[in-house]
C-alpha cells in the first residue's frame, strides 16, 4: 500500500495524536537543538557552552524560555499593535505546518493501528513545504514593519529580498528532484530513493539546496535580517518576552523543518544509510525515526557548524551570489538534468548519453576558463592603476627626525 | 622599553617602508580550497581542551601584578604608612580618591611622623584602577592587591573607608594609635630600620 492509501486510512484519533506527536517533536527538537548550537559553536570556540543549569546545562533552553515567558512584554507606541502581535504567530505557525507532509518513518504499527508517521499525503507535498516556508516570511517581514521603528524595518526589507532571491534558487534546485522522481509528493520521492539517494545523482541540485536553506532560514553567514552587528536584532529588535520566544522558537523549528525537507528530498529521508537496510524492520518499523532524526541532526550541524566558521556576508556579496551564481547555476543543471532525463527515457543509445555528458563538460570548463582569463586580465589592469603614487592629495612623508618632531 | 624610547637610527624605519609592498591586500578572496581550511580549523578545535574556568567553583590565581583592590599598609610595628599627603588623590584621573589628613598627637600616633590619614576613601564605581595612586605614594603606604570580586549592590558599599582598605594587624603589630618606636624619629621608619614593635609601644597582637 502506498504512504497515501495507508494516511487515507487513518481513523480521526490516529490523525490528532500524530498531529500531537510531531508538534512535541518539534517543540523538543527546538530546546535540544539551542542547546545543542550553544554547546557545539562554544566547542568551536574552545569554550564549554552552557553547563549549570541541569546535567550539562541540558535545562538551559527550558529556563531561557521561563525567563523570557517571566519578562515585560512591551509593544512601541508607534507600533501597529495588531500586525505587531499577529507577525510572531504567522511565524511560528507557519514553521510548525511544514512538517504536516514530512514522512518521519515507514510504515509503523500506532497502537495496533498500520500507518506511516506523515500526518497528511498530498500530491504536491513539496510545493506546499514551499508556499508555507514564503508564508512564514511574511511574519519577518510584518515584524519589521509594523515594529515602527528603523532598524527593524532593515531588517524586514532585507528579509524580503533574501528569501525572494533563495527561493528561486530554492525552488529550481528543487525542480531536478521532480523530474527524476516523477512526483512533487514527500513519499513518493523518498520511495524513488530506495536505491540511490539523490544527493548522490543530483549532488549540484543538493548543494544548491543546501545553501539556499541556509539563506532561507535567515541563518549565519546569511542572517542579514537579523544582524545583531549592523541592526541590533533586526525584525526582532522591538519584540520582548513571549512575542519573541515565538521568533525564536519558530527559527529553530525552521531549521529543523528544512533539515527534514533536505533529508526527505535528497538523503532517502527515513530510510537507513546503505548497507543497514535490516534495521529499517527493527521495533516494528520505529527505528527508521531514528534514521531520519540522525540525518536532520546531521544538517543541523552543518548549520552549526557554518555559523561558527563563517563570518556574515555583506549584502550586496549575497545578492550577487544569488543571482548571479546560484540560479544561473540553477538553470543551467537543471536543462543538463532534464536533456539526460528525456535521453534515458527514450532509450537513447549509450553513446550519444556519454557524448552529451563531456560536450556538456567542455562546455562548463571552456567558460569557467574565459571567466578566470578575464579575472586575471581585470586583475592586471587593476594593478597598473594601483601604483605606489595614490591620485589624491596626501600631505608630504617627513623624512628626517626634527621634521617629524617639528611637524 | 630602553631601545623603544630610544631614537631609532634610519628615522622610524621610513626609508624601508614601501608602501608598494604593504602585506595587507584585501582585494582578492582566497581560493576555495584555502576557504575550506576555516571548517577545518573549527571542527578540529571542538576535540581540544576548552580554555573555560568554572569559575565561582574554580579560581585561577591573577598575573602577579594584576591590579586589584587597593591596600594601605603598615610599618612593623603596626603603625600606618599613610601621611595623608593627598598626592595619590592628586593622581588619580578618575577622581576616585578622597583623603583627608590630620596632625599626630605625640604619644598617641597612628603614623610616623607629624600627619596622618584621618579620612581615606576610594570609590571602585570610579576607580579605573590604573595604578597610578601607586606611582604617587612616597611612603609606599598605597599599593594594589590581587583581589578582583569588587562586586556589589549598592553605590555606598562600594566606596571603600580606610578600614576596609588598610592591611590587616600581622603578629608583632601594635594596633594604632601608641606612642612611636623609643629614640626613632619617621626617617628611622622610612629607611626601614624599625623591624618590630616595642613593649613600651603597647600589647602586640599575638597569634
Amino acid at each position: 500500500m502506498s504512504n497515501a492509501e495507508l494516511i487515507g486510512q487513518d481513523p480521526g484519533w490516529v490523525i490528532a495524536l500524530k498531529g500531537l506527536f510531531i508538534f512535541a517533536a518539534c517543540v523538543f527538537l527546538t530546546i535540544m537543538s539551542v542547546w545543542a548550537e550553544r554547546r557545539i559553536v562554544a566547542r568551536m570556540q574552545q569554550r564549554s557552552g552552557p553547563n549549570r543549569v541541569g546535567k550539562f546545562g541540558l535545562l538551559q533552553a527550558l529556563v531561557d524560555g521561563v525567563k523570557l515567558a517571566l519578562k515585560e512584554d512591551l509593544i512601541p507606541k508607534a507600533a501597529d499593535r495588531i500586525v505587531f502581535v499577529l507577525a510572531p504567530v504567522i511565524s511560528t505557525t507557519a514553521c510548525f505546518m511544514s512538517f504536516a507532509v514530512i514522512p518521519l518513518t515507514g510504515e509503523v504499527n500506532f497502537f495496533g493501528h498500520r500507518t506511516v508517521m506523515q500526518l497528511t499525503d498530498i500530491s504536491v507535498g513539496v510545493l506546499y513545504v514551499l508556499a508555507i516556508a514564503s508564508v512564514g516570511v511574511y511574519g519577518i517581514v510584518l515584524a519589521g514593519w509594523s515594529s515602527g521603528s528603523t532598524y527593524p524595518l532593515l531588517g524586514g526589507l532585507r528579509s524580503s529580498a533574501q528569501v525572494i532571491s533563495y527561493e528561486v534558487a530554492m525552488g529550481l534546485s528543487l525542480v531536478a528532484v521532480f523530474i527524476y522522481a516523477g512526483s512533487m509528493s514527500t513519499s513518493e520521492i523518498v520511495a524513488a530513493q530506495d536505491k540511490w539517494w539523490y544527493a548522490v545523482i543530483l549532488f549540484p541540485s543538493f548543494i544548491i539546496y543546501t545553501i539556499s536553506m541556509v539563506g532561507e532560514t535567515n541563518r549565519a553567514p546569511f542572517d542579514l535580517a537579523e544582524a545583531e552587528g549592523e541592526l541590533v536584532g533586526g525584525f526582532h529588535t522591538e519584540y520582548s518576552s513571549l512575542k519573541f520566544a515565538l521568533f525564536f522558537l519558530s527559527e529553530y523549528v525552521n531549521i529543523i523543518a528544512v533539515s527534514a525537507l533536505a533529508t526527505t528530498l535528497f538523503l532517502g529521508g527515513y530510510h537507513a544509510l546503505p548497507g543497514l537496510g535490516f534495521t529499517e524492520q527493527w521495533l516494528g518499523g520505529w527505528f527508521t525515526l531514528a534514521w531520519f532524526f540522525i540525518k536532520v541532526l546531521g544538517f543541523f550541524f552543518v548549520f552549526v557548524w557554518l555559523r561558527g566558521t563563517l563570518p556574515r556576508l555583506r549584502y550586496d556579496q549575497f545578492m550577487k551570489f544569488g543571482w548571479k551564481v546560484l540560479i544561473p547555476f540553477s538553470l543551467a543543471w537543471i536543462m543538463v538534468v532534464s536533456t539526460l532525463r528525456v535521453m534515458s527515457q527514450q532509450q537513447a543509445p549509450r553513446v550519444m548519453i556519454i557524448a552529451f555528458i563531456f560536450s556538456v563538460a567542455f562546455i562548463y570548463i571552456a567558460i569557467t576558463s574565459l571567466i578566470d582569463r578575464q579575472k586575471v586580465n581585470l586583475a592586471k589592469a587593476a594593478k597598473v592603476t594601483n601604483s605606489s603614487e595614490p591620485n589624491f592629495p596626501v600631505p608630504t612623508i617627513p623624512t628626517t627626525r626634527a621634521e617629524q618632531l617639528n611637524g | 622599553m630602553a631601545d623603544e624610547l630610544a631614537p631609532r637610527s634610519d628615522d622610524f624605519g621610513l626609508a624601508k617602508a614601501d608602501q608598494s609592498k604593504a602585506p595587507i591586500t584585501n582585494h582578492e578572496s582566497a581560493s576555495f580550497s584555502k576557504q575550506l581550511i576555516g571548517f577545518w580549523v573549527t571542527f578540529k578545535t571542538m576535540f581540544k581542551k576548552v580554555n573555560t574556568v568554572q569559575y565561582p567553583e574554580v579560581k585561577e590565581p591573577t598575573a602577579e601584578r594584576f591590579h586589584g583592590r587597593h591596600q594601605l599598609n603598615r610599618h612593623p610595628d603596626g603603625l600606618e604608612k599613610c601621611i595623608g599627603c593627598e598626592l595619590c588623590a592628586w593622581a588619580c584621573p578618575a577622581d576616585a580618591i578622597y583623603v583627608e589628613g590630620a596632625d599626630n598627637k605625640e604619644g598617641a600616633q597612628f603614623s610616623p611622623g607629624e600627619r596622618y590619614g584621618k579620612v581615606y576613601q576610594i570609590n571602585y564605581l570610579r576607580c579605573i584602577f590604573c595604578g597610578l595612586c601607586i606611582e604617587a605614594c612616597p611612603t609606599r603606604a598605597l599599593t594594589m592587591t590581587n583581589e578582583y570580586e569588587l562586586a556589589d549592590s549598592t553605590r555606598g558599599k562600594l566606596i571603600f573607608e580606610k578600614d576596609d582598605l588598610l592591611g590587616p594587624l600581622r603578629a608583632g603589630m601594635v594596633p594604632p594609635p601608641h606612642p612611636m618606636y623609643p629614640n626613632t624619629d619617621d626617617g628611622n621608619y622610612y629607611r626601614g630600620e624599625v623591624t618590630e614593635s616595642h613593649p613600651s609601644q603597647g600589647i602586640a597582637k599575638n597569634d
